[in-house]
């Protein structure tokens, strides 16, 4: 048949070039935010001395910008809802990914997902009505706004992260190890264990330190729960009082702030350090892949 | 009357895999012409070379020339979108298109711009008569083509390399999963498409390329080693090397 | 002689701790599974007596405590058609160029890192950033297109990996079979890559959108707005929006009818879980009809 006529080549050359410049857009972005965030945040360190930075008292009005306390709020609400959704979260995935029925998983995964869906003003909101009052009963409470009741919503939602991206590393198992390990004699349970928990490991481990990530960064939630409180944690007991976190600082006082003034810097100074503390967790996720893979490799070939 | 002239073709993969090490063969028009040989002696890669399929494999170096009706298709200047419609290419493992059987075969004709109901109807009709596949799906032209068993869907397969009329047809190892009396059929569709086209083929085994070859080239670790009529390769071979392979010896 | 395997004892035990471990991991989910339905039965209960015609269709009075939420619901909606406007195209062309264009090599990685670094800014950063660029340096003010291309980055690095995903998950052979047939690359994904990766793409935006429009902290400072007495009218306006106004309700405003606050949580799930349910059925519905 006689050549037709096709694409011309140049309407080929504009889409790839179009399609590249989508391509690098995330970098640009990233780039655009940590840039802004420093050109706002960083004069902060001409202001404000040092010291007085990392001080222990927040009190903007009167010019005390101690970051400490709001710091040590984050953390404190982050580790308990670690220690409440990293358990959790991993066994909820095996149980999905290992042990329940077809039936079973086709019901979880999607109540999992419907989890994570969930707007946090709305877990926020629950836990203002329902939770706290309910602390405060139960465990005797002065106020039910604390650093715990924020962490048990946090950890609601670090779950759905952890949990998804668990049970898919555990899914990539090959069948083969399973097999192998129960042809050896293996039970299920020490398969589970010996076996395949440990070939996901680094896919296990990407997932906890999402679910972390999500549950530092989490803003609405902590806002509403944790009594907004800006006092250095010091003590376990400072689990069930009132604290504040970063996020929560920055939501809730950037309305109020003048724009260029000192305590509008600041907000911008957390908001870098929120940048590269999810910026480290990012990295180290990332090179435990990279060194698990390469480990992986080089035994396999 | 050549039809493809391939002269001191070399050609290295980024894993040094299937390379072709100064290959010159010719291939006649209107034939078919058989490349056969154990694994990994570059007959695929010869293939992927002509209708330039190679160029989205990680290719290091190549140098010689392949000369189509006397022209040097690998030629950077050449029109590759053009080429690949004047040659034809059937994979081993039949992939249809994700389409109904009607759109598998329209689907070349489309991209090259053709709308014209008439013309795709006509290429629909002759490339499944062509294919000896034309009585079986007839009723069924808009039914999804994976519904088809595997020799129907490999036939398909040779129907749409047709839909454009090209001049020539590459085929690497076609039958290799299908039943012997599919294999059977494409075999003899094969020698009726000969009068019109020219055909290079890549059998999935000896016996095979026995049955069908006018010509055929015995390669070996990326060399030729030898080329001579069908006739004569499998009952009389020059080379030793060709013989042991034939008998068996190794492979 | 015949050599026993286990000792039917040992064999015994083993499995009663193997049913016991199940059991527990059974007990977590079912604990991690049962909050969910029992928060969104518990918000259901409370907050359908408050849905009403004028609740839904008109606006608040009396300093929110009565009449309905049109303006937050209509908000909501523009956000998230305006974050779907700016995330989709980009998003979708990102996942083509990496699935289909670039070979890996450094830059890719990069671009890979960058994504989930995205991914993993908290929202409030997100709103401070759209409030610095969007707001006072591109002078766009307190809008629907400041939160929309806030939200919009944020909702990238989602739209981004699961295309991306969907592209990869078409067989390669595929794209063999067009280019020997004469296609050009644009063509192959045009004519077969993007529709068959379309559901998946499809499923990653509307979960995408479905985070964007729950999310509070990024328009909080570059769209949201307290009150407004009528609907926004172009793309420069201010709006209210459901989880801004429910915030609000709900820790600002003194003697605020509880009703009210778990209708408008109500409203919220709703529209949220909708796109959930919406997304999952076009996934199963997509894998039962593949040609692949």
């Amino acid at each position: 048949m006689k050549i037709m006529k096709s694409t011309p080549a140049w309407i080929e050359i504009i889409i790839a070039s179009l399609i590249k410049t989508c391509g690098y857009s995330a970098i640009v972005f990233v780039g655009m935010i940590f840039f802004f965030l420093l050109s706002e945040g960083l004069p902060t360190l001409a202001k404000v001395p040092l010291q007085t930075l990392v001080s222990t008292r927040w009190y903007p009005i009167e010019g005390y910008f101690g970051i400490t306390p709001l710091l040590g709020g984050s953390l404190v609400v982050t580790l308990g809802a670690t220690l409440v959704g990293v358990p959790v979260g991993l066994g909820t995935a095996i149980f999905i990914a290992e042990v329940a029925p077809r039936w079973a998983r086709e019901l979880l995964k999607p109540l999992v997902e419907v989890l994570g869906g969930l707007p946090s003003v709305v877990l926020g909101f629950l836990g203002i009505l329902i939770l706290s009052p309910f602390l405060r009963q139960f465990l005797d409470l002065p106020t039910g706004l604390t650093a715990f009741t924020g962490s048990l919503l946090l950890a609601g939602i670090a779950i759905p992260t952890i949990v998804s991206v668990a049970e898919d590393a555990l899914d990539a198992v090959p069948r083969s190890y399973r097999d192998a390990a129960l042809a050896l004699g293996a039970t299920e349970w020490q398969t589970i264990w010996l076996v395949t928990l440990p070939a996901a490991r680094s896919g296990v481990l990407t997932a906890v330190m999402l679910g972390i990530g999500r549950a530092i960064g989490e803003t609405m939630t902590v806002m509403m729960v944790t009594g907004n409180a800006p006092v250095l944690p010091t003590s376990i007991s400072a689990l069930f009082s009132p604290i504040r976190t970063m996020t929560a600082t920055i939501a809730a006082e950037m309305g109020e702030v003048a724009t260029g003034s000192a305590h509008y810097q600041v907000l911008f100074f957390i908001g870098i350090v929120l940048f590269m503390i999810s910026l480290a967790i990012n990295v180290i996720a990332s090179a435990v892949v990279f060194r698990q893979r390469r480990r992986s490799e080089r035994i396999l070939s | 009357m050549n039809k493809i002239q391939i002269e001191h073709l070399s050609l290295t993969y980024s894993d040094g895999k299937e390379s072709l090490k100064d290959v010159s063969l010719d291939i006649p028009a209107n034939a078919i012409s058989v490349l056969f040989g154990p694994a990994g002696g570059g007959k695929s890669t010869l293939l992927r070379t002509i209708n330039r399929l190679n160029d989205l494999a990680d290719v290091v170096s190549i140098s010689g020339r392949v000369l189509l009706d006397g022209e040097d298709i690998l030629d950077a200047k050449t029109d590759v979108i053009a080429l690949r419609r004047r040659i034809g290419m059937v994979f081993a493992r039949p992939v249809v298109l994700p389409m109904t059987i009607r759109q598998n075969l329209t689907y070349s004709l489309e991209l090259a711009g053709e709308r014209r109901m008439s013309r795709l109807e006509e290429a629909t009709v002759r490339s499944l008569e062509q294919a000896a596949l034309w009585d079986e799906v007839k009723d069924r032209l808009d039914e999804p083509a994976v519904a088809l068993s595997g020799g129907q869907q490999q036939r398909l397969c040779l129907a749409r390399s047709l839909a454009l009329e090209p001049e020539v047809i590459l085929l690497d190892e076609p039958t290799s999963g299908l039943d012997p009396i599919s294999t059977g059929k494409v075999e003899s569709t094969l020698q009726k498409l000969k009068e019109q086209y020219t055909i290079i083929l890549v059998p999935h085994s000896i016996q095979q390329a026995a049955r069908i070859a006018d010509h055929a080239a015995f390669f070996l670790q990326g060399e030729l080693i030898e080329y001579a009529p069908g006739k004569t390769i499998f009952t009389t071979p020059s080379d030793q090397r060709t013989q042991d392979y034939i008998e068996g010896r190794f492979g | 002689m015949l050599i026993r395997i286990t000792a039917p004892k040992r064999q015994r035990a083993r499995h009663l701790a193997q049913r016991l471990g199940f059991s527990v991991l059974g007990l977590i989910a079912i604990g991690t599974v049962a909050p969910i339905l029992l928060v969104v039965v518990y918000i259901a209960i409370q907050g359908t007596p408050a849905i009403s015609l004028e609740f839904l269709a008109g606006f608040p009075s009396n300093g929110m405590r009565s009449g309905g939420i049109l303006p937050a619901i209509v908000g909501t909606f523009y956000l998230t058609v305006g974050t779907a406007i700016f995330s989709v195209p980009l998003g979708i062309g990102a996942a083509i160029y990496l699935s289909e264009y670039a070979a890996e090599s450094r830059w890719t990685r990069m671009i890979r890192i960058a994504i989930i670094n995205l991914a993993g800014i908290p929202s409030v950063v997100y709103g401070l950033f759209g409030l610095g660029i969007f707001v006072i340096f591109l002078q766009f003010g307190t809008s629907i297109l400041a939160g929309s291309l806030t939200l919009a980055i944020m909702t990238l690095p989602v739209i981004i990996s699961t295309a991306e995903e969907a592209l990869r998950a078409v067989p390669q052979a595929f794209r063999v079979v067009s280019i020997s047939l004469g296609a050009t690359r644009w063509q192959t994904i045009r004519r077969i890559v993007l529709p068959q990766a379309l559901p998946g793409i499809l499923t990653g935006i509307i979960l995408g959108l479905e985070r964007a429009a729950g999310e509070t902290a990024p328009i909080l400072f570059t769209v949201a707005a307290f009150f407004l007495p009528r609907l926004p009218r172009s793309p420069f306006d201010a709006t209210m929006a459901l989880p801004y106004h429910l915030f609000v309700i709900a820790t600002q405003v003194p003697g605020m009818p509880i009703q009210i606050q778990y209708g408008t949580a109500l409203v919220l799930l709703v529209f949220v879980l909708s796109m959930n349910i919406i997304a999952t059925v076009i996934r199963s519905r997509a894998r039962a009809r593949r040609q692949w």
